[in-house]
C-alpha cells in the first residue's frame, strides 16, 4: 500500500526523521493559508508547493515548484498545480490528476543525497541503500554506476547497528560537513529503521535527503509503501487509502476478496491462484499476439472463493468496454469445479452475457462442474487444455470482430 | 523413493480445530497421511476426527506422540509464532500453508531457521504443500491427480504445480515428490535446497521447475543445475506479460529490478541448460522430451 509524501513525512516526524516544516493543502486557498503560517514560523518567504500524487518524478513533470515572493506566488502556482494532470515517468502516458498539494518551507540545499530502506529478498534482510546521486532514479545508478550505491544489510535479531549507519555515513562524504552532520545521519538512520519495523513497511525512498546550509540532514522527499499482509495489525492505515490514486475496479475486487490488476488487452481472465492466473494471462498473448489478442486483466479468485464471489468476479470482468471474449481457467483443488461452473452460470444468467466465454475446468469435481455447464443452455464453450482454450480464446475474438 | 515424506511420515497440524486446518487434516487423512497429532492452544486433551489427540502447545505433542512434520493453518496473526513454536519443538519438517504472513515476521522467523542449520526444514508459507504421491499429502493439492512414479516437481505457485502435475499424469507420467514453495517474497526451502534433494534421490529421474516473476530464487537454481545436476530439468516462468510495478497475486510476484523479468529469467534457464516450456501447456512435453534422448 502507497502513501502520500506528506502522509509519510507525517510518520517520519513520528519517529524523529528530521523533515522540513509543511502542511497539506486541498484547495488555493489552504495553500496560500499554509504559506503565511510557514513564513511566520520559519521567518523566510520561500516555500515549496508540491503536487501529492503516489508517484516520483513529480519534479521534472512539473509538480514542485518554489515560491519566492510569499503567500500569493504560493496560491498561483497551487492554482496552476491542483486539478493539473502530471505526468511522470512513474505515472504512465496518461499522467494522475492532482488533488492534494503538500506546502513545504523551501530550504537552502547543500547536497542532495539518495536514502533507502527496504526488505531485500535475496538476502532475506532489511537492506539500508545509500547514493551520493541524489534526485537520480536509482535504478539508472545501479544500472550504470553501481560502486556509487553502498548496500548495508540489517540482521534482524541485532537491529540497525551504529557502525552500519556510520559506514553509510562516510561512504556519503558526510564527514566534509561536520562531526554533526554524521551523528545527525547516524541518529536519522536509527529512526528509520525503528518506523520500518513498527509499521510494517516494505520499503521507504527518501530521494533527496539533503544537507542543508547549516550541516542539518533532513528527508525532502517520502516515498513510504507499507507491506500489504501486515493491514490486520494497522487499522489506522485505512485513513491514508487515497480512493483517487488507485483503480476503482481493482478496490471493489479488494472489497469482494479478489485480487485483480487491470491490463490493456481484449480477453478478461478468470482464474484460480496467481501462478496459473499469470501463467492464463501468458499463454493468451502467446497464441494471440499476432492477431491482437491480448490479457485485458489479471484475475485470481483465489483458493476458497464461493460462487458469490465468481459472479462477482465475472461481473468485473463485463465491466470493461474492452472486453471481447472471457476465458475462465480453473485448476480445482481446494475449489472445485461445480462451484466455479454454477458461478459462471448464474453470473451469465444475471449479466446477460454479450461476449463469448471459453471454460477450461481441471481438478476436483470436474465432471459435475462439465456437466453443468452443458446442461445450461448457455453458449459456453469447453476448452480441454490451457492452448486450447487462448486458441479458442483467438478465434471467438476474431470471429467477434 | 521420494524427498523429504513418505509412508512414515508422522505429522502434527498447528491450527487442527480452525475450518482450514480441519478440513484439510480430514483430506490428507483420507489420503493416507499419517495425522498423529493436532496442537491448537486451549484445546488439549479433546480429540479430533474421534482419534487424533489435539495438544496445547507443541512440543507436548511431539513428546507425546513422536510427529517428525508439521503442517501449518495457523491465520497470519499466530503464523510466524507457530513456525517458531514449530522449530522449538524440533521436527524435522515444518510445511506452512498460511497465507499473508507479514514479511517482516518472515525476516525473523528465517532469521532463526538458518541457526538451526539443516536440522529442520521449511516449506513455505504461502504455498498448497508437498506430497509423495501414493504415500502422504501434506498440504492444499487436490491428491487424486498425482501418481506414483519418478519426476520431481518444485514450484512458487500452487495451481501452476497442479497444473503441471495434471499434465504429467495425463502422459501416464508419475511423480517422485512434489513441492510447492510458496509465493512469498522471504520463506523457507529455495528452489537449489529442494534440486539438490531430487538429485540426490535415485528414485527422481527428471525435475519440473516452475518460477515465476520478481526475485532472484530461479537463478540461484539454474546456477544450481549447471554446476551440479546431471538429471534432466525442463522449466517454466510465469508472468511474460506482468507490467513492472505491478503486484501479481503473489507479495513475491512483482518485478523489481532487470533480472527479474520473465524474459531475463527464461535466458538465464536456457543459458544454463533447462529446456524452458514455450507455453505453461508444455511442461510435461517439454521434460519427456529431454528424457527420451
Ligand atoms: N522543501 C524543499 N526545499 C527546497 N527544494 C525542494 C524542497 N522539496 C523539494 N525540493 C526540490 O525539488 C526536487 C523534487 O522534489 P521531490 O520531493 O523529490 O519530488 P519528486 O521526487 O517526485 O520529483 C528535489 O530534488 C529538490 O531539489
Ligand atoms: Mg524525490
Amino acid at each position: 500500500m502507497k502513501i502520500h509524501e506528506y502522509q509519510g513525512k507525517q510518520v517520519f516526524a513520528r519517529y524523529g526523521v528530521p523533515i522540513p516544516k509543511g502542511y497539506p493543502a486541498f484547495t488555493v486557498a489552504e495553500a496560500g493559508a499554509a504559506a503565511t503560517k510557514l513564513a511566520a514560523e520559519t521567518g523566510s518567504s520561500v516555500v515549496v508547493v508540491k503536487a501529492q500524487i503516489h508517484a516520483g518524478g513529480r519534479g521534472k513533470g512539473g509538480g514542485v515548484k518554489v515560491a519566492k515572493g510569499g503567500a500569493k506566488e504560493a496560491e498561483e502556482l497551487a492554482t496552476r498545480i491542483l486539478g493539473m494532470q502530471l505526468v511522470t515517468h512513474q505515472t504512465g502516458p496518461a499522467g494522475q490528476k492532482v488533488k492534494r498539494l503538500y506546502i513545504e518551507q523551501g530550504l537552502e540545499i547543500e547536497r542532495e543525497l539518495y536514502l533507502a530502506a527496504l526488505v531485500d529478498r535475496d538476502s532475506r534482510r532489511i537492506a539500508f541503500m545509500a547514493s551520493t546521486e541524489g534526485g537520480m532514479e536509482i535504478e539508472k545508478v545501479a544500472a550504470e554506476t553501481p560502486e556509487k550505491i553502498l548496500t548495508v544489510f540489517v540482521d534482524p535479531i541485532v537491529g540497525l547497528s551504529p557502525f552500519q549507519s556510520r559506514q553509510l555515513a562516510y561512504s556519503l562524504g558526510l564527514e566534509k560537513h561536520g562531526k554533526e552532520t554524521v551523528a545527525g545521519f547516524a541518529k536519522l538512520c536509527a529512526s528509520l529503521y525503528e518506523m520500518f519495523v513498527k509499521e510494517d513497511c516494505s520499503m521507504v525512498e527518501i530521494n533527496p535527503l539533503i544537507v542543508t546550509k547549516q550541516g542539518g540532514v533532513m528527508a525532502l522527499d517520502a516515498k513510504v509503501t507499507f507491506d500489504d499482509n501486515a493491514e490486520f495489525r494497522h487499522p489506522e492505515w485505512a485513513a491514508l487509502v487515497d480512493e483517487a490514486e488507485e483503480d476503482a475496479v481493482e478496490l471493489e475486487a479488494k472489497a469482494a476478496g479478489l485480487n485483480y490488476v487491470s491490463l490493456d488487452g481484449n480477453v478478461g481472465c478468470l482464474v484460480n491462484g496467481a501462478g496459473l492466473a499469470m501463467a492464463t494471462m501468458d499463454i493468451i498473448k502467446h497464441v494471440g499476439e499476432k492477431h491482437g489478442v491480448a490479457p485485458a486483466n489479471f484475475l485470481d479468485v483465489g483458493g476458497g472463493a464461493n460462487e458469490e464471489q465468481v459472479t462477482k468476479a465475472f461481473s468485473m470482468i463485463l465491466k470493461s468496454p474492452k472486453v471481447r471474449a472471457i476465458f475462465v481457467n480453473i485448476f480445482g483443488g481446494i475449489m472445485k469445479c461445480d462451484v466455479i461452473a454454477n458461478g459462471v452460470v448464474a453470473a451469465a444468467k444475471n449479466l446477460g452475457l454479450k461476449v463469448p466465454v471459453i471454460v477450461r475446468l481441471e481438478g476436483t469435481n470436474v465432471e459435475l462442474g462439465r456437466k453443468i455447464l452443458n446442461d445450461s443452455g448457455l453458449r459456453i464453450e469447453a476448452a480441454t487444455t490451457m492452448f486450447d482454450g487462448a486458441s479458442k480464446i483467438v478465434k471467438a475474438v476474431g470471429g467477434a470482430q | 523413493m521420494s524427498i523429504l515424506v513418505n509412508k512414515s511420515t508422522r505429522i502434527v497440524v498447528q491450527g487442527i480445530t480452525g475450518s482450514a486446518g480441519s478440513f484439510h487434516a480430514k483430506q490428507c487423512m483420507e489420503y493416507g497421511s499419517q495425522i498423529v497429532a493436532g496442537s491448537t492452544p486451549g484445546r488439549g486433551g479433546t480429540m479430533f476426527e474421534g482419534k487424533v489427540p489435539v495438544f496445547n502447545t507443541l512440543s507436548h505433542a511431539v513428546r507425546e506422540t513422536n510427529a517428525n512434520t508439521s503442517m501449518i493453518f495457523v491465520p497470519p496473526p499466530g503464523a510466524a509464532d507457530a513456525i517458531l513454536e514449530a522449530f522449538d519443538a524440533g521436527v524435522a519438517l515444518v510445511v506452512c500453508i498460511t497465507e499473508g504472513i507479514p514479511v517482516s515476521d518472515m525476516l525473523r522467523v528465517r532469521r532463526v531457521l538458518d541457526t538451526l542449520k539443516g536440522k529442520t526444514r521449511l516449506i513455505g508459507p504461502n504455498c498448497p504443500g508437498i506430497i509423495t504421491p501414493g504415500e502422504c499429502k501434506i498440504g492444499i493439492m487436490p491428491g487424486h491427480i498425482h501418481k506414483t512414479g519418478n519426476i520431481g516437481v518444485v514450484s512458487r505457485s500452487g495451481t501452476l504445480t497442479y497444473e503441471a502435475v495434471g499434465q504429467l499424469t495425463s502422459l501416464g507420467v508419475g511423480q517422485s515428490t512434489c513441492i510447492g514453495i510458496g509465493g512469498d517474497p522471504v520463506a523457507g526451502m529455495d528452489f537449489v535446497d529442494v534440486l539438490e534433494l531430487f538429485q540426490a534421490d535415485p528414485n527422481t529421474h527428471g525435475v519440473i521447475m516452475i518460477g515465476e516473476i520478481g526475485g532472484g530464487a530461479e537463478a540461484r537454481g539454474a546456477d544450481y543445475i549447471k554446476a551440479h545436476m546431471t538429471k534432466p530439468v525442463a522449466g517454466f516462468i510465469a508472468g511474460a506479460t506482468a507490467p513492472a510495478g505491478k503486484r501479481m497475486g503473489h507479495a513475491g510476484a512483482i518485478i523489481s529490478g532487470g533480472g527479474d523479468t520473465a524474459a531475463a529469467k527464461i535466458k538465464k534457464l536456457e543459458s544454463c541448460g533447462i529446456r524452458v516450456a514455450p507455453t505453461p501447456s508444455d511442461m510435461a512435453s517439454t521434460l519427456m522430451a529431454m528424457m527420451k534422448k
